[in-house]
C-alpha cells in the first residue's frame, strides 16, 4: 500500500465529487475506517440525499397539530392521544434483503422497525406488513412469498407483537423486486420520550444487545481486498440474520432502563450500524465522542474497524449514560441476559474520534457524516404518460347481463390480490398482549390502550401502484385517502401519517418525477385532511435492470378511538339492518381491479380523490360509531361495491339483498374514492340520516342485511358458501 | 386467592394470563424464572410464548429454570398448575405431564379460533365446565401436535386424562385430536389452545376460556 494508491471510493458507492468533499472536509485522505463510515452514511438509504429536497415540504406544508410531540427527523414520530398516553409509529422498507433471502430479510425488517419504536421510549405493541410480489403464479413468487411470510411470522410471533393488518398484492412490476414494508406502533407516557443525542461531556457510551459480526458488510470486503489483496478477507454475507429472542430481551431491558431513568440518550442500530449510531448521536448532542473500537464485543475476531463500523448485526442499541449510573445500567442488562460494553464517552471536542489498537482510525466532525450531500436530481415527466392517460378503460368490453356481472365478481374475488388472505394471516399471532380489538381482514387494526376507559388506536396502511403509475400525485392522495378512510371505518379519528415511499432509481429522471409528484401529492393531501406526516422512509432503486416498479408510496394512518367497545367491524350483523352506501359513485375505472383482473389493462385517469368529502365521511363515521348507530362499516376500494359487499357478507357470515340505483356495472365495480358501505342498526335509521345530513355526506339506502346469499336484485345472486369457496381457494392452491 | 404467573425470558402471554386471573376474581402474582420462590401462590400458570427462544426444543431449557425446582415438587404435592401452549410444552419437558408437542402437521404456524370439546370436567382447571361442553378458544402455535407412544395414549384415554379435544377436525396433527391433558391427580393441566385469549368477546372470539381460571378460583376457595 502506498500513499498515492487510489482509494476504492467508487466500489463503496461514493462518487468522485463525494470523495473530494470528504478529502476537503478532513484536509487529508480519509482512513479506511473513515471512508467506510462516510460511504454508508452517505448512501441513499441513510442520507436521503436524493429525496431530501422533496421531503422538506412534508414538514413545511404540515397542518398544525397540538398532538405532535416529535415529528419528522426522529427515529419515529410521536403523537399525544390524550388520557396521558402517547403513540409512536413508523413504516420502513426491507425490500432488497427480502428478495435475496426472503425469510431473514423479512424477519430483520420487523426487528429493525421495532427498535426504531423502542428507541423513542415506547413499548412496541403491534406490527403490520404491506407486501407486494410479482405474479402469484410465477415460480419465483412461490420462493419469495412463503419465505417472507414465514420470516415475519417467526420473528414477530416470537417477539410477542400482534400482527394486526397490512396488505398483500401482486403485479408483474414487482417480479424482481418485491416490496416488504413493515410498520410498528408503540405506546408510552409523554414523559417517557427518549432523545437520540449524546449530551454531556464525560457521559459514557454503551453498546448493548447482540455481538457485532460480519452481517451485511459486503461493502467492507471491497475495502479489504482493495488494500490488502484478494483473499485477505472472506466475502461477507450481505443479508443479516435475526434473533427474535435477543430482541425480546432487548425490548424488556430497554423498557426497564427507561423506567429507571438510566438513559440520557439512545439510538437503535440499523443500517450502517455503529457508524450511523455514533455519528448521529454525536451530531445531535454535545458534538464530540471518543470511541474505543477495541471494546466492541465481536462474534468474529477477524473484523477490523471498517467492518465493525459498517456491520449491520441485528438486535443492538447504543445508549448514553451518566458515569454514576453505569453500574445500575449494566445490572439491568445482566438481569435480561443482554450483553453490554462501555465503548466510549461524550466529549466537547466537536470531533468523533475512534481508536483501534492504540491508533486513531477515525477523526471527523460528526455532522459532516450525519448530514450528507443533498441532490436536486433532474426530473422529467415521461412522454409515455400521455398515451397512458389517453388509454381509457371506457373502451373495454363490459359484462352484458347479470350472469356476466356475476362472473366478473367471482373473478375478482378469486384473484390473488383480492382473495381471502388467511393463508398469510393465520401464520401471524394477532392475539398476544390481549388488546387486539380488530385485525385482518378488517379495514384497520384496532388496539385497546386503556382497559378502564376503552381508549384505543387504529392503524391502516394502503398503497396502489396502479393508480400511482397513472398519476403519482393523485395516486398518492388516493392511498392516503384510503388509509384515512379505513381508520375512520373502525370508528376512530385519524390523527397522523407515516409513509414508505417505494420507487425505482432516483438517477432516472422519469422516476424522480414520479417521486416528486408523489411527495407533493402527499404533502398537499395531508394539509387538506388536517393530518401531519410524522415520519417515514424512502426506498429507491426498486427496479430490475432499467425497468422500475410502479411508483408505490405506502401510506400508514394512525387514529385515536375514544372507546374501542364502540368499534365497528366490516362484518354484516343482524338481519334487517339497512345497508347505506355513502359517498358519490361515478364511472371511474382507470387503474381499477376490474380492468386489471378482467382485461390486464392499465390506463386512463385514476379515480378523482375528494379530500374534503373524505374529511366529512370520516367525521360522520366517527360520530355514528360513538353514538352506536352502526352494525357494520366497510370502506370501498379495489373492486368497488361488489367486492365490499361480498367481504362484509363473508366476515359477518350473513347475506344481504341490494337494489342498485343505476347502471349495475358502474355501481358494482367503479372505484370512486370517498365511499363506504354501512349497515345501520334497527331503529337508528332516522338518527343516522340526521347525522349524515349534518356532515354533508351523500348516501342512499341500497338494501338490507339478511339471508344466506349476496343478492343483487335483477342482476344475480351468489350463495354465501359459493362466495366463501371462491374467495378462500386461491392462496392455498398457489402456496400449499 | 393468589395465582402465580411465571415469566421466563421469552414468555409472551404472561400479561394475558394475569388479566384472565384478575377477571376470574383472583390476584395475579408475578413469578420470575430465576427465583426459587413461588411467593405463596395458591396455583401457578406457565404462560404461552417462546421461552429461551424455543431454542434447542420448545420448553427444553425452561424446565431447568430455578423456579422449576420449587414448582415441580409443589405440583407433585397437589398445587394446581396450568400450562398454556409453551407452558404445556414446559410441563411435558419437566415430566409433570406425559407426551410431547411436535411440529404442526402442516409445518406452518397456525393462528385460528377453534371449537374444543371438554372431555374431562373434573380437573382443578375445568370444573366450571360440564363434560361434553364445546368452547371456542384460539390456537396459535407452530409446534402444537401432541404426540405420545401408543401405550401412553391408551393409558390417557382409559384413565380419562384427556382434558380437551379439537372438535372440528385436527388442525395440527395431534394424536387423537388431543388439545389438552392432565396428570392422574387432575391438578396439573396442559393445553395448546389459549383460554386466556378468550376471556372477553371484545378482544377474543368468546369468553369461553374464563372457565379455566374460574375453576381454580372456585376450587381453592372451597
Amino acid at each position: 500500500m502506498t500513499v498515492d494508491h487510489v482509494q476504492p471510493f467508487a466500489e463503496l458507492g461514493l462518487t468522485p465529487a463525494e470523495y473530494e468533499t470528504i478529502v476537503d472536509t478532513l484536509g487529508r485522505r480519509p482512513t479506511d475506517a473513515e471512508l467506510a463510515l462516510y460511504s454508508v452514511m452517505w448512501s441513499e438509504h441513510c442520507s436521503y440525499k436524493s429525496s431530501k429536497v422533496h421531503l422538506r415540504q412534508l414538514a413545511a406544508k404540515a397542518p398544525r397539530s397540538d398532538a405532535l410531540l416529535a415529528g419528522i427527523g426522529h427515529n419515529a414520530g410521536v403523537v399525544d392521544i390524550g388520557q396521558g398516553y402517547a403513540v409512536t409509529f413508523k413504516i420502513e422498507s426491507h425490500n432488497h434483503p427480502s428478495y435475496v433471502e426472503p425469510h431473514q430479510g423479512a424477519a430483520t425488517g420487523v426487528g429493525g422497525i421495532v427498535r426504531d419504536i423502542l428507541a423513542m421510549g415506547a413499548r412496541p405493541v403491534a406490527v403490520m406488513d404491506a407486501l407486494r410480489f410479482g405474479p402469484a403464479s410465477a415460480p419465483d413468487t412461490a420462493r419469495v412469498l412463503p419465505g417472507v411470510v414465514s420470516g415475519i411470522s417467526a420473528y414477530g410471533n416470537c417477539l410477542g407483537l400482534p400482527n394486526i393488518g397490512g396488505e398483500l398484492d401482486f403485479d408483474p412490476t414487482y417480479a424482481g423486486n418485491p416490496l416488504v414494508n413493515a410498520l410498528c406502533v408503540g405506546v408510552m407516557r409523554p414523559a417517557d420520550l427518549q432523545v437520540a443525542a449524546a449530551s454531556g461531556p464525560g457521559n459514557q457510551v454503551i453498546l448493548f444487545g447482540s455481538t457485532t459480526g460480519p452481517d451485511g458488510v459486503g461493502g467492507a470486503s471491497v475495502l479489504a481486498s482493495a488494500t490488502f489483496g484478494d483473499g485477505a478477507s472472506a466475502k461477507r454475507p450481505s443479508v443479516q440474520v435475526g434473533d427474535p429472542f435477543m430482541e425480546k430481551r432487548l425490548v424488556e431491558c430497554c423498557l426497564e432502563l427507561f423506567a429507571g431513568d438510566l438513559v440520557v440518550g439512545i439510538q437503535d442500530l440499523g443500517a450502517a450500524g455503529v457508524a450511523c449510531a455514533t455519528t448521529e448521536l454525536a451530531a445531535a448532542g454535545t458534538g464530540g465522542m471518543l470511541i474505543g473500537l477495541d471494546a466492541v464485543p465481536l462474534r468474529d475476531a477477524s473484523l477490523g474497524p471498517p467492518e465493525i463500523l459498517m456491520s449491520e448485526s441485528q438486535e443492538r442499541m447504543m445508549a448514553v449514560v451518566e458515569p454514576g449510573r453505569v453500574e445500575e445500567f449494566l445490572g439491568v442488562c445482566a438481569k435480561w441476559d443482554v450483553r453490554a460494553a462501555v465503548i466510549g464517552e461524550v466529549t466537547d471536542t466537536g470531533r468523533l474520534v475512534m481508536t483501534w489498537h492504540g491508533e486513531t482510525v477515525v477523526d471527523i466532525p460528526p455532522a459532516s457524516a450525519a448530514d450528507g450531500p443533498v441532490y436536486a436530481r433532474p426530473l422529467a415527466r415521461p412522454s409515455a404518460q400521455d398515451a397512458l392517460a389517453a388509454d381509457d378503460p371506457a373502451a373495454l368490453p363490459r359484462p352484458a347481463d347479470g350472469a356476466g356481472l356475476r362472473a366478473d365478481l367471482m373473478a375478482l374475488l378469486s384473484s390473488p390480490g383480492l382473495a381471502d388472505k388467511s393463508w398469510v394471516t393465520d401464520q401471524y399471532d394477532r392475539y398476544v398482549r390481549g388488546d387486539t380489538v380488530l385485525a385482518m381482514p378488517e379495514d384497520g387494526g384496532l388496539l385497546r390502550v386503556d382497559e378502564a376507559t376503552g381508549l384505543g388506536i387504529a392503524v391502516a396502511t394502503d398503497g396502489n401502484g396502479r393508480y400511482c403509475r397513472l398519476d403519482p400525485y393523485l395516486g398518492t392522495q388516493l392511498a392516503l385517502s384510503e388509509a384515512y378512510r379505513n381508520v375512520a371505518a373502525t370508528g376512530a379519528r385519524p390523527l397522523a401519517v407515516t409513509n414508505c415511499l417505494n420507487f425505482g432509481s432516483p438517477e432516472d429522471p422519469a422516476v424522480m418525477w414520479q417521486f416528486a409528484e408523489a411527495v407533493r401529492g402527499l404533502a398537499d393531501g395531508c394539509a387538506a385532511l388536517g393530518v401531519p406526516v410524522t415520519g417515514g422512509n424512502v426506498s429507491f432503486y426498486n427496479q430490475t435492470g432499467t425497468v422500475a416498479i410502479h411508483p408505490t408510496p405506502v401510506i400508514g394512518v394512525l387514529g385515536v378511538h375514544d372507546d374501542v367497545r364502540r368499534r365497528v367491524s366490516i362484518g354484516f350483523g343482524p338481519a334487517g339492518d339497512a345497508i347505506v352506501l355513502l359517498g358519490r359513485t361515478a364511472a371511474e375505472f382507470g387503474g381499477s381491479a376490474w380492468a386489471h383482473v378482467r382485461h390486464g389493462h392499465l390506463g386512463g385517469p385514476p379515480p378523482a380523490p375528494d379530500l374534503d368529502a373524505e374529511r366529512r365521511l370520516a367525521a360522520l363515521l366517527a360520530a355514528a360509531a360513538a353514538a352506536g348507530l352502526l352494525s357494520a362499516a366497510h370502506d370501498l376500494s379495489d373492486g368497488g361495491l361488489a367486492v365490499a359487499l361480498a367481504e362484509s357478507c363473508l366476515r359477518g357470515g350473513t347475506g344481504c339483498v341490494v337494489r342498485l340505483p343505476g347502471d349495475p356495472f358502474t355501481w358494482l365495480f367503479s372505484e370512486s374514492a370517498g365511499r363506504c358501505v354501512v349497515a345501520v342498526s334497527a331503529g337508528a335509521e332516522a338518527a343516522f340520516g340526521h347525522l349524515r345530513d349534518a356532515n354533508g355526506v351523500p348516501g342512499e339506502t341500497i338494501g338490507a342485511v339478511g339471508g344466506d346469499r349476496l343478492d343483487v336484485e335483477s342482476c344475480f345472486a351468489v350463495p354465501l358458501a359459493e362466495l366463501a369457496a371462491t374467495h378462500t381457494q386461491t392462496l392455498p392452491a398457489l402456496f400449499g | 386467592m393468589r395465582i402465580g404467573v411465571i415469566t421466563f425470558p421469552g414468555s409472551l402471554d404472561d400479561r394475558d394470563a394475569a388479566r384472565a386471573v384478575r377477571l376470574a376474581g383472583a390476584e395475579p402474582v408475578a413469578l420470575w424464572h430465576g427465583d426459587r420462590d413461588l411467593r405463596g401462590a395458591d396455583a401457578v400458570i406457565l404462560p404461552g410464548g417462546f421461552s429461551y427462544g424455543d431454542y434447542l426444543r420448545c420448553g427444553a431449557i425452561a424446565r431447568f429454570a430455578p423456579v422449576m425446582s420449587e414448582l415441580v415438587p409443589a405440583a407433585r404435592a397437589g398445587l394446581p398448575v396450568l400450562g398454556i401452549c409453551n407452558g404445556f410444552q414446559i410441563l411435558c419437558e419437566a415430566h409433570l405431564l406425559p407426551g410431547a408437542l411436535t411440529r404442526n402437521a402442516g409445518l406452518k404456524f397456525i393462528t385460528r379460533d377453534l371449537r374444543l370439546r371438554v372431555e374431562n370436567a373434573r380437573t382443578a382447571w375445568t370444573r366450571a365446565y360440564s363434560g361434553g361442553d364445546q368452547i371456542v378458544v384460539p390456537l396459535k402455535s407452530g409446534e402444537g401436535a401432541y404426540a405420545a407412544d401408543p401405550g401412553t395414549l391408551a393409558g390417557l384415554e382409559a384413565s380419562g386424562l384427556v382434558v380437551l379435544r379439537y372438535a372440528d377436525g385436527n388442525p395440527n396433527g395431534s394424536a387423537a385430536a388431543i388439545a389438552g391433558v392432565c396428570n392422574a391427580a387432575g391438578n396439573v393441566v396442559g393445553l395448546m389452545p389459549h383460554p386466556e385469549h378468550a376471556v372477553d368477546s371484545l378482544t377474543g372470539p368468546s369468553a369461553d376460556g374464563l372457565g379455566f381460571f374460574a375453576s381454580v378460583v372456585a376450587g381453592v376457595a372451597a
